[in-house]
């Protein structure tokens, strides 16, 4: 057996001859030099077809270019071709993990648009359905954050039975597990009967003992704090110019929440707490999604003790031959992943004039650079993995 | 929040030189906007966002419209003197009226700190072709950096002071900017040039240019 010798290298065989491969030096010609890695369009870690183009000085990201479109397919012209109702289906494909709060989000634009009133039992579905969409959302972003973090496996497929308890739910109301196409221009396009109402709240009954099992695993787990705490920071100044919204810009302590500001829908009704991180870093995005499962479980809880019985459509809205008088109209609800907007320009045609989709993860990616400057790329991965994009979106 | 008349009373009186005027919005929503012009835009914008009384330090939505060139026919009356002493006649006449295209890039302000909003900004662009600089409003809100981007990419307006102008959601070398009214789709998204391409048309030099020899004569019997 030969001793290693420092500076040389071999392998401890009897049969071979002593290595000729040297350990190179740390002061090597290369020593310094920047390394440009190109993470993606097809990586595990970026969510979809999104590529990161980073500039690393050893493991450090010293500049950061996200690149993206790849799933572009001109969402806008394709609404300014096709009538206003025809638009619905297509904006369940934009965050293809929250197609009802997106339904939403452009049918109250166009109620904006044309005057339309929505009835109370439809606004209550449109509450229950929207935070049921928070849900899910919130629980499978859990589940891919600790996928990122290298926790392969069981937070995701715990995420992923409950979503599918969800996602049953959302079928046997709409007809389809993700594209749901369920909200009309002053209304709902079918009734809830009391079993689905039952069944969702025998749902949100049981989610809570999920939460405390799924938090007992991950909040106060070692590695979780170590991975997340202080990574990418983001100050209140910088969100606030920067357009973040949703549960992103409340982890940096600004308190905005559309439901609360705009209270549009019937949302001042109920009773609910917006909470607040105060970091701003990756750990405080994660858990003010966990905080605001809590509390969209306590508006769930309301809505369907109060839900009345009534009207689901508004009887001076019509499908077809729909014509808004010319004008526009800008709407925006609070989406799982913040402010998503439909602007709508009409000129008294079938098609609107203009439509445009202010999705909201297209907007949170502006200050992705900012917040991975100065970590590793292992800690860009989860920073990316906190802003929860959805590239069917930020494409579009 | 004030009404938009005065705030852009108080805008006329910060900005003596500017041109502001407020733009009509007929739909039940009864979101007005302000029109701007490209020479103030960026002051206009600082102020908006750092004056006590607005703040408006959040930019939401930035889009870009297209209007391209209208004509539209109107008939005219006229009055013709009437011939040897007969009385005046009134004539119709179909005026045309072209109504010059544009660029126009909508901004939704809204303010995070007093909680008040949408304010809504508009920038026209002086036509569709070689006129189309505008002041970016990124230096003033970071989140208009990527939605300029886009309208950048989409629409061709070029931001005078945008840190990062290149194309967002289309690749470098597209050409066109596809959210324009009068963008034509390709027959074929898939085509693209390839060195095969040049190396054909370099061959091709060396073809035999002859003509080729008449073909004989019992080729002519069998096709008959």
């Amino acid at each position: 057996m030969n001793a290693i010798q420092p500076g040389s290298f071999s392998l401890a065989d009897s049969r071979s001859a002593p290595s000729a491969a040297r350990l190179r030096s740390v002061h090597d010609p290369f020593h310094g030099d920047l390394l440009e890695v190109s993470m993606g369009p097809h990586h595990p870690s970026t969510h979809g077809v999104f590529r990161m183009i980073a500039t690393l000085d050893g493991e450090t990201v010293v500049r950061l270019k996200p690149v993206f479109g790849y799933l572009h397919r001109n969402h806008e012209k394709l609404g300014e071709n096709t009538s206003y109702l025809a638009s619905m289906p297509y904006t369940d494909r934009l965050d293809y993990l929250a197609s009802m709060t997106n339904n939403w989000a452009y049918a109250l634009s166009v109620e904006k648009l044309a005057g339309l009133t929505v009835p109370e039992r439809a606004e209550y579905l449109r509450i229950i359905l929207a935070e049921m969409t928070r849900l899910l959302n919130h629980t499978c972003l859990a589940g891919f954050l600790l996928q990122d973090c290298g926790c392969s496996g069981t937070p995701l497929m715990y995420a992923f039975r409950e979503r599918e308890k969800i996602l049953d739910l959302f079928e046997s109301l709409s007809g389809s597990r993700m594209m749901c196409n369920y909200q009309r221009f002053g209304g709902c396009r079918v009734d809830a009967s009391g079993a689905w109402l039952e069944a969702a709240k025998s749902l949100v009954a049981g989610y809570g003992q999920f939460l405390d099992e799924y938090e007992q695993l991950l909040t106060g787990n070692e590695i979780l704090m170590a991975r997340t705490q202080g990574i990418g920071l983001l100050s209140a100044e910088l969100a606030v110019s920067a357009g973040v919204t949703g549960p992103m810009l409340r982890a940096s302590g600004v308190a905005h929440d559309l439901r609360k500001v705009d209270g549009y829908g019937l949302y001042p009704r109920f009773n609910f707490r917006v909470p607040l991180g105060d970091h701003g870093d990756v750990y405080d995005r994660y858990m003010v999604r966990m905080l605001e499962m809590r509390e969209s479980l306590s508006i769930l809880q309301q809505a369907l003790r109060e839900i009345p019985s009534g009207p689901i459509m508004d009887p001076k809205a019509k499908l077809r031959g729909f014509r808004p008088k010319a004008g526009e109209a800008y709407g925006r609800i609070e989406g799982p992943k913040g402010e998503i907007g439909f602007f709508l320009i009409s000129d008294g045609s079938p098609n609107p004039y203009r439509y445009r989709v202010r999705a909201p993860s297209f907007v949170n990616l502006t200050i992705l650079e900012d917040l991975c400057l100065g970590h590793t790329v292992a800690d860009a991965v989860i920073i990316l993995g906190s802003i929860d994009i959805v590239l069917g979106e930020v494409d579009r | 929040m004030d009404t938009l008349e005065s705030i852009r009373d108080r805008l006329l009186a910060w900005f003596p030189g500017a041109q502001i005027s407020l733009v009509a919005n007929p739909s039940p929503s009864a979101q007005h906007s302000l029109l701007l012009d490209s020479v103030h835009g960026r002051e206009i914008a600082t102020r908006l966002r750092d004056d006590p009384a607005l703040r408006f330090d959040t930019c939401s939505n930035v889009t870009g419209i297209d209007w391209p060139e209208k004509e539209s026919v109107e008939t005219v009356k006229i009055k013709v003197p009437g011939v040897a002493g007969a009385p005046d006649k009134e004539v119709e006449q179909k005026v045309k009226r072209i109504q010059p295209g544009m660029l126009e890039v909508v901004y939704h302000l809204y303010s995070v700190a007093l909680r008040q909003g949408p304010l809504i900004l508009r920038l026209r662009t002086g036509n569709r072709a070689d006129a189309v600089t505008l002041p970016s409003l990124t230096p003033v809100w970071r989140s208009c950096e990527f939605q300029e981007r886009e309208v950048f990419d989409l629409f061709g307006v070029i931001f005078e002071g945008h840190p990062d102008l290149r194309r967002i959601l289309m690749w470098d070398e597209f050409k066109g900017h596809p959210m324009r009214k009068d963008y034509i789709e390709p027959d074929d998204y898939e085509w693209e040039p390839t060195p095969h391409n040049e190396v054909l048309a370099k061959a091709k030099k060396h073809y035999r240019t002859v003509a080729p020899v008449s073909a004989p004569a019992a080729e002519k019997g069998n096709a008959g």
